[in-house]
């Protein structure tokens, strides 16, 4: 069979079985929508948890990221793996104790305030659009390289199937997916994986290959080799960083603590039975998490290498089958600048502008190549490769079987829906319960607000498709901020609503609207309003805006802390809720109120 | 007052009292294990990266192995320690939520 067929038929089973899924784990009640029924396994639920982690971006973009920029890539593996422990021993199991289903449900009653609730949806909102986003445009990706079906198509594709499962199952539903999912993603990445790392290195674990030898008898170990590789190229040695500390300190600090604020993350901590159960299912993710994110580096390191060795001194002719096959995507591009009809590559930008512009009428060079209309630069690198290819065309750039090829393709539309499915219920249950059942519409029987949440499930699906079909330019370079959106907004207010009893609802929202406004200020400025001037001798204190979420943390708590205790003392009865959130004992499941 | 109300005050506050030591005991073990989790990720993987990296092990130079690797199964064994310590400290100040000694609850 085709690798063309193969892809269909994965494609296409997984999505019945996640419907099966769907149809399976109707919910019933709000509660089965918003906490799945609140009585899931530790285990299943580190599992669910997982797979609403890892989204197309971990699964599809991280390792090509860091295949490109080496050693700095740790941040998004330290930041993204941190943020667990955060998670695990400040804020979930209690978290969990307050037994609510929604995080502005908990900043409402912990600040006894529907100002400080609609803040958190506002926030809450803001953080999941922007992430959402990006998870279509990902499935789209996969349905036009893989499927040959036009992006859009494939971004309707997956907002029918989210639909079903999210409108339909809710937060039950979307949990059994999830597992099937984090299942389906977990093996189309490590196949691959170990199959790459056995050629390279005759070792079959990924994480020992990437420190092992070449069997190519030079006796050089991967890193070794690949630094050597690149710096003849031109390029910066592979584990060398070019980030300042400062900076790389602050990346990783505003993805750990953002990680940590994340809401659908948070939420799937409120489905477990007991507090104990919370700090243990923490664990059982963060486990299935690093089998993904432990392989991912070596993946990078192992794809680099695989892509300079076919593709460098390569004749154009004589490039395998999948380098045209991308090229028909616009993710590769070929610009021969000294006419020799061989691919060189090396450091520095190939095109300017650096994106390439395909000739309309898809006229093709003397070689076959598709014809651009941006003009060379002065690197004598000929070759652009968009690093989002890098983890779905190595199986093919290391010669592997049709069916592994297909595997990937199912596992990464595994990954970006997992994702944006746990985002939308977030988002529906923030409308539904937090916006019109505790504020606006408080008469609303279980019933007409278990209909609002699933309308509100389908307007997000909705709307989440339209960036995914008419990606506003803003999106994708928001997306990454989402996190240090969250750490500089919401991670201070649930700390500090835990582990301090002083913090009272005038401190936690100026700091809220404080921690935000800043960094968002901060970030459309070097973005938006002056992307001139976007470099470190312009940013304060050398920290890119990437990592500026870290400060608009420090500032969110030093004004929440600061503006406590300069007014009132909170009630007694809110200071008998932390006493009593801090202790595991009579957790009970979550109800409705 | 009566015997009966002081020996309810008495009770409610050696419960009080038990729960400040249990938060006490849970922010100490908190300290603790934040402490290793600085060290690996900011310590080793970032700040002290280059000055590590005169070292290899398996095959890595060691500044890189725990910025790429390292680091990440420290985390998973941080959370698992956190779960055992807890439910040990849970018990012994008897505030756990195990079915087996579970309050009845109104």
């Amino acid at each position: 069979m085709s690798t063309q067929v193969l892809t269909y038929l994965f494609v296409g089973a997984s999505f019945a079985l996640y419907i099966g899924i769907a149809i399976w784990s109707r919910a019933g009640s709000t509660k089965d929508f918003y906490v799945a029924g609140g009585g899931v396994h530790p285990v299943v639920n580190g599992m669910a948890t997982a797979a609403d982690w890892m989204s197309a971006a971990s699964f599809i973009s991280m390792a090509g990221i860091i295949s490109f920029i080496g050693r700095d890539g740790s941040v998004y593996l330290l930041g993204w793996t941190g943020g667990y422990v955060l998670l695990a021993l400040l804020l979930a199991p209690y978290l969990r104790k307050f037994g609510r289903f929604t995080v502005p449900d908990f900043i409402g009653e912990r600040y006894y305030s529907q100002a400080a609730r609609i803040v958190a949806v506002v926030c809450l909102i803001f953080v999941s659009f922007t992430y959402v986003a990006g998870q279509m445009r990902g499935v789209g990706i996969v349905f036009s390289r893989f499927l040959e079906v036009e992006v859009n198509t494939g971004v309707i594709i997956g907002m029918a199937v989210v639909f079903m499962y999210a409108v339909l199952g809710g937060m039950k539903g979307i949990t059994y997916t999830q597992v099937a999912q984090y299942c389906v993603l977990i093996f189309a990445y490590m196949v691959p994986a170990i199959f790459i790392s056995i050629m390279i290195t005759g070792n079959p674990i990924p994480q020992l290959g990437f420190g092992a030898e070449v069997t190519d008898g030079s006796g050089l170990s991967v890193l070794q080799k690949l630094d050597g590789v690149l710096l003849d190229l031109g390029f910066s040695a592979y584990t060398a960083g070019s980030k300042s500390t400062i900076d790389v300190f602050a990346i990783t600090a505003a993805l750990m603590f953002g990680t940590a604020g994340l809401p659908h993350v948070l939420v799937r901590f409120f489905t477990v039975p007991k507090v104990s159960d919370a700090r243990l299912s923490a664990g059982y993710a963060l486990v299935f998490i690093a089998i993904l994110y432990t392989t991912a580096p070596a993946v990078a390191s192992f794809a680099r290498l695989n892509l300079v060795d076919t593709v460098h001194n390569t004749a154009y002719d004589e490039a395998p089958e999948w380098f045209g096959n991308w090229e028909n995507t616009g993710l590769i591009a070929w610009q021969d600048k000294n006419d020799d009809g061989v691919m060189q590559y090396g450091a520095g930008a190939a095109l300017l502008p650096a994106k390439p512009i395909f000739d309309v009428d898809g006229t093709r060079g003397s070689h076959g190549e598709r014809l651009l209309n941006n003009k060379s630069t002065e690197s004598a690198n000929e070759v652009y490769i968009d690093r989002d290819i890098m983890v779905l065309a190595n199986p093919e750039i290391a010669g592997l079987p049709g069916w592994v090829i297909a595997l990937v393709a199912a596992g990464g539309v595994a990954a970006a829906l997992s994702t944006a499915a746990g985002l939308l219920l977030v988002i529906s249950s923030a409308i539904s319960h937090d916006l019109l059942k505790q504020t606006l519409l408080p008469r609303i029987t279980e019933k007409q607000e278990l209909l609002y949440a699933r309308l509100a499930a389908a307007v997000a699906v909705c709307i989440a498709g339209l960036f995914g079909i008419y990606p506003p330019a803003f999106v994708a370079q928001v997306v990454a901020f989402a996190f240090g959106l969250a750490a500089a907004s919401l991670f201070p207010a649930l700390l500090l609503g835990i582990f301090s009893k002083r913090a009272n609802k005038e401190g936690a929202i100026s700091g809220m609207l404080a921690g935000l406004v800043f960094t968002f200020a901060y970030i459309a400025y070097f973005k938006f309003v002056a992307p001139e001037l976007n470099s470190a001798e312009y940013w304060l204190w050398g920290i890119s805006p990437e990592g500026i979420g870290a400060i608009g943390m420090l500032l969110n708590f030093v004004i929440a802390m600061t503006i406590s205790h300069l007014t009132a003392k909170p009630p007694a009865t809110v200071q008998a809720l932390v006493d009593n959130i801090r202790i595991p004992g009579g957790a009970k499941a979550a109800e409705n109120h | 007052m009566d015997t009966e109300e002081k020996s309810n005050q008495l009770e409610h506050e050696t419960a009080l009292n038990n729960q400040t030591l249990y938060w006490q005991a849970n922010l100490k073990l908190l300290a603790k294990l934040l402490v290793v989790w600085f060290a690996v990720s900011f310590g080793c993987g970032i700040i002290l990266v280059d000055w590590l990296d005169q070292f290899t092990i398996a095959g890595f130079k060691l500044g890189f192995w725990f910025a790429q690797q390292g680091a990440v199964y420290v985390f998973v064994a941080l959370i698992f320690v956190y779960a055992r310590q807890m439910k040990i400290l849970d018990r012994q100040f008897d505030v756990g939520d195990d079915d087996s000694n579970q309050e009845p609850q109104s």
